[in-house]
Formats: C-alpha cells, structure tokens, sequence
C-alpha cells in the first residue's frame, strides 16, 4: 500500500483512535502512518452488528413466545455463548441448556437468579423481565 | 507512583507491548515490524469446523502470547509470567510491581474494556496492555493500539484481567526480568531464527489448513459459499473474513505490511538485497488482500454477488497463495553468514 492510498474514512474506531498502518514512500521504503478508517472494514463490522442485533431479536421472540427462557436472550444481548455463560456463572453448560427451558427457568432459586443477573451485568428483576436501560 | 516507561503507539497490541516492555530492558533497537518478524508472527490459518462469531475461524498471525514469548528467547532476555487463581493475590502483586518501578504487560479481556468504542467489545480475552503506574484508584495504562495512554480504576482493570471464556486472561502479567544489553549480532541472529521459523509454518506445515496452502484451501472454499450458505450468510463469512485481514492491530493487509517492513528493516542487520526484494513480494500479497477486501465488501453491500463475483473473490486468496509460496521459498534460499 502506498502511503497516499492510506483510507481516511470514517469508522467507530475513529472514536477513540487512530490506527497505525504500514505503508510505502515513493522509493518504497516502508513506515508506520494513521489512518482514521476504511469503509470496507466498516461495513464489514456494522454486518456482524446486523446480525447480532437481529439474533437478538429472534432470542426476544422467543421468550415471547414462551419457547425460551430469558437466559437465551441475554446470552445474545451480552454477545455471549452457553460457554462463556458456564465460565462467569460456574453453572455446568448441561445446567445452563436446561435453565434456557421456560419451566425449568420458572423454578430456578433466588440465588441462582442472582448468579445470572451478575453474570449479565443486571438486576433480578431485570433478568425476569428482558426491561433493561442502559445507554 | 509511575515507573519509568515511554509510550510508543503500535498496529498491533501483542507487538507494541513486546516492543515497548523490550525496549525499556535493553533491546533499544527493537520496533514493531523487528518484533513481529522474530517472533515469527505471520500466519495463516482456517481450522476446520470451527465457527466463531458465527463465522468462519481464520486467523492472520500466530497464536497470541507466541511473539512475545519468542522474541524474548532469541534475545536471551528472561521473562517473569504469571497467572492468578485469587484476585486479591493478582492485584497486590500488580501493585508490588509498580512500587519497584516494573512496568508489567497484561493480559485482557475486551468485552468490559470500557475506554474500548462498544462496536469493539467482543468476548476477545488475548487484548494485552501495560500498567505503568498507579495514581490514587487509577491504574495508567498504556494500550498499545491507542495515540495517548489511559487509566483505568481498580475495579475496571480487575475486571478486564479477570475476564472468562476462551483465553481467559487469569489476570495473567509478565515482564523482563532484567535489563539486558542487545548487540546488533543478537539482533541479527533472532531475525534469521525468526524468519526460519515463519518459512516452515507458511510453507512446510503438511495438510491444506494452515500457511500458503490453507489461504488456497479458504479461496477454494469461499467459490461454494454462495450455493451451501446461501447470499446472506455467505456475505456474513465474507465480511468476517476481511474483520480478521483488517481490523485494528493487522497495519493492513492481514499483517503483511509489517512483514514487508520487517524484511526492510532485517536488511540493516543482513545487507542482502534479496530481503528487499522479498519485502516487495510481500507489498504485492498485501495489496492483492487488499483488493480482495473491496472484491467482498461489493458482496456483502450488496452491490454484486453471482457465482462468477465469488469465483473471483476464491481465486483472488488462490492467487495470493501463491504470491506468499514465491516469497518464503526466496527465503529459504538466502545464505545468512552466522
């Protein structure tokens, strides 16, 4: 890449930083310069945004359709999966599998409740109703 | 309290914290690109079976903590690493770090890394950063990536260090033991160990997963995309794929530039030209990459998208292939005099 076809563009990075990049000079000596973005990248990460927002939409359909327990929509809402879940809330993945079952969520201790919420970064009640604000 | 450490902003996090923590031990020769290189950072690999983020599993550079354990080795310098079962113990040996004056490298979690822009927090738990001080409740911290450095408060940095999932971090820390003088003939001698090993794992790793042939493989791959995953997910892999090449900490062209920089640079430890001419062999791979990522952004814009627009795309990474085979087996044939 040569220094003078460096992208410019905007990106959510940009937000934060700059970023170094490596390019070549007119005699094709290489150094490091900033960029503040490039549009196809962009793209490429607002398509995975799409697609996270649009599973976790599917999860909330489902809960609303009492297909699903709460659990499975804030494991989309918190970009996690059954195996992350397992890692902060020390539930075994079977246990977790179970806990995404409406009935079996029912049933679940207030303790139990509670090691979710933390693991979700929420409240209780939060957790029973899907109502989360936050910015 | 703040030890005595200068900020240098990097492309790449393992990279920066290597060559920053390095430099402060003695390695004053050390940049990025020299980092990288002896550590043998260039890779390619996509493992089979495996989706991540719902995508495919591809990676541009070795594993992480390799370029940093590597670069070490080859310059003799002797590391402290350690993980922490407790947080408590994790933090006060922090703490006892920073009050000798050691600056200490950091592995983290991104997802609660909260100076990081949301778009950015994933459950990626192989962010490293530096702790250089300590001023009141707040950590300084120098993340590689970014212009300027940081803090962060206590709870925010036990939390990132205590991140779960895969690679969890264990508020795992490491630092240079002590400071070391490199001479130019140590130097010499990792780039050449360096390169060595980045020959064998791009060109003589059996199999069409991992080096040139997987890149092969994936650009064969990616011709069936269209037909087994249909358009939208076919997209949703193609733009995974171009996250991985690009994002923040690659310097473009899925790190192929800092190779080719990395070559250049070997050059004033081993003047032989065929390293520059190699370095343009590895430009010309980066730009194809490059071009590739336009190639796949037209098809997850929407803008194209038939079978003939990813065959295209799949022989853009075959021809790629055999770009990169071209240049390591130059490689191969240079005669280094140690």
């Amino acid at each position: 890449m040569k220094k003078e076809e460096i992208p410019q563009d905007d990106g959510a990075l940009n937000k934060l930083t700059k970023e170094v990049v490596y390019a070549v000079d007119k005699n094709g000596k290489y150094s490091s310069e900033l960029s503040t973005g490039w549009d196809v990248k962009t793209k490429a990460l607002d398509l995975a945004w799409e697609d996270i927002q649009q599973r976790i939409e599917e999860a909330r359909q489902k809960v609303l359709r009492n297909e699903a327990s709460p659990v499975l929509y804030f494991i989309e809402l918190r970009l996690m999966d059954i195996g992350i879940l397992a890692a902060y809330t020390g539930f075994w993945k079977w246990t977790i599998r179970q806990h995404i079952k409406p009935a079996a969520f029912k049933k679940l201790s207030e303790k139990k409740l509670q090691q979710y919420a933390e693991a979700f970064n929420i409240s209780v009640e939060e957790l029973k109703t899907m109502n989360v604000h936050e910015d | 309290m703040k030890t005595e450490f200068e900020h240098l902003q990097a492309a790449h996090c393992e990279n920066g914290v290597t060559t920053n923590l390095l430099r402060s031990a003695g390695a004053d020769k050390l940049t990025e690109p020299l980092a990288f290189g002896i550590g043998a950072g260039l890779f390619y690999v996509q493992l089979p079976f495996l989706v991540i983020n719902n995508g495919p599993a591809i990676a541009f550079r070795t594993m992480p903590g390799l370029i940093f354990k590597r670069t070490c080795n080859a310059l003799d310098i002797p590391v402290v690493r350690k993980k922490f079962s407790s947080r408590e113990t994790g933090k006060n040996y922090l703490d006892d770090c920073l009050a000798k004056g050691q600056p200490v490298g950091c592995q983290v979690g991104v997802y609660y890394l909260t100076y990081f822009p949301k778009e950015y927090r994933f459950h990626f738990n192989a962010h490293n950063m530096i702790v250089f001080g300590k001023e009141e409740d707040r950590y300084l911290i120098s993340d590689p990536v970014m212009e300027t450095v940081t803090s962060l408060t206590d709870y925010e940095l036990d939390r990132v260090r205590f991140a779960k999932g895969a690679f969890a971090p264990r508020g795992q820390l490491y630092y240079p033991l002590e400071k070391k003088i490199v001479t130019d003939e140590q130097m010499g001698k990792a780039i050449v160990k360096g390169i060595k090993r980045n020959i064998n794992h791009m060109i003589k790793i059996p199999g069409n997963i991992a080096g040139v042939k997987g890149i092969a493989g994936t650009g064969r791959k990616i011709k069936k995309w269209r037909d087994k995953l249909g358009q939208q997910k076919a997209g949703l892999y193609l733009a995974q794929l171009v996250r991985m090449q690009e994002e923040i900490g690659t310097g473009g062209g899925g790190f192929r530039y800092i190779y080719a920089a990395f070559l250049q640079e070997a050059h004033a430890f081993h003047p032989k030209d065929e390293l520059l001419e190699i370095s343009g062999i590895f430009t010309e791979a980066g730009d194809k990459w490059r071009n590739a990522a336009v190639q796949a952004a037209g098809i997850y814009k929407g803008r194209i998208g038939s079978q003939a627009d990813f065959d295209v795309m799949g022989d853009y990474l075959i021809e790629i292939s055999a770009i990169e085979k071209k240049a390591f087996q130059a490689l191969s044939k240079i005669k280094w005099n140690s």
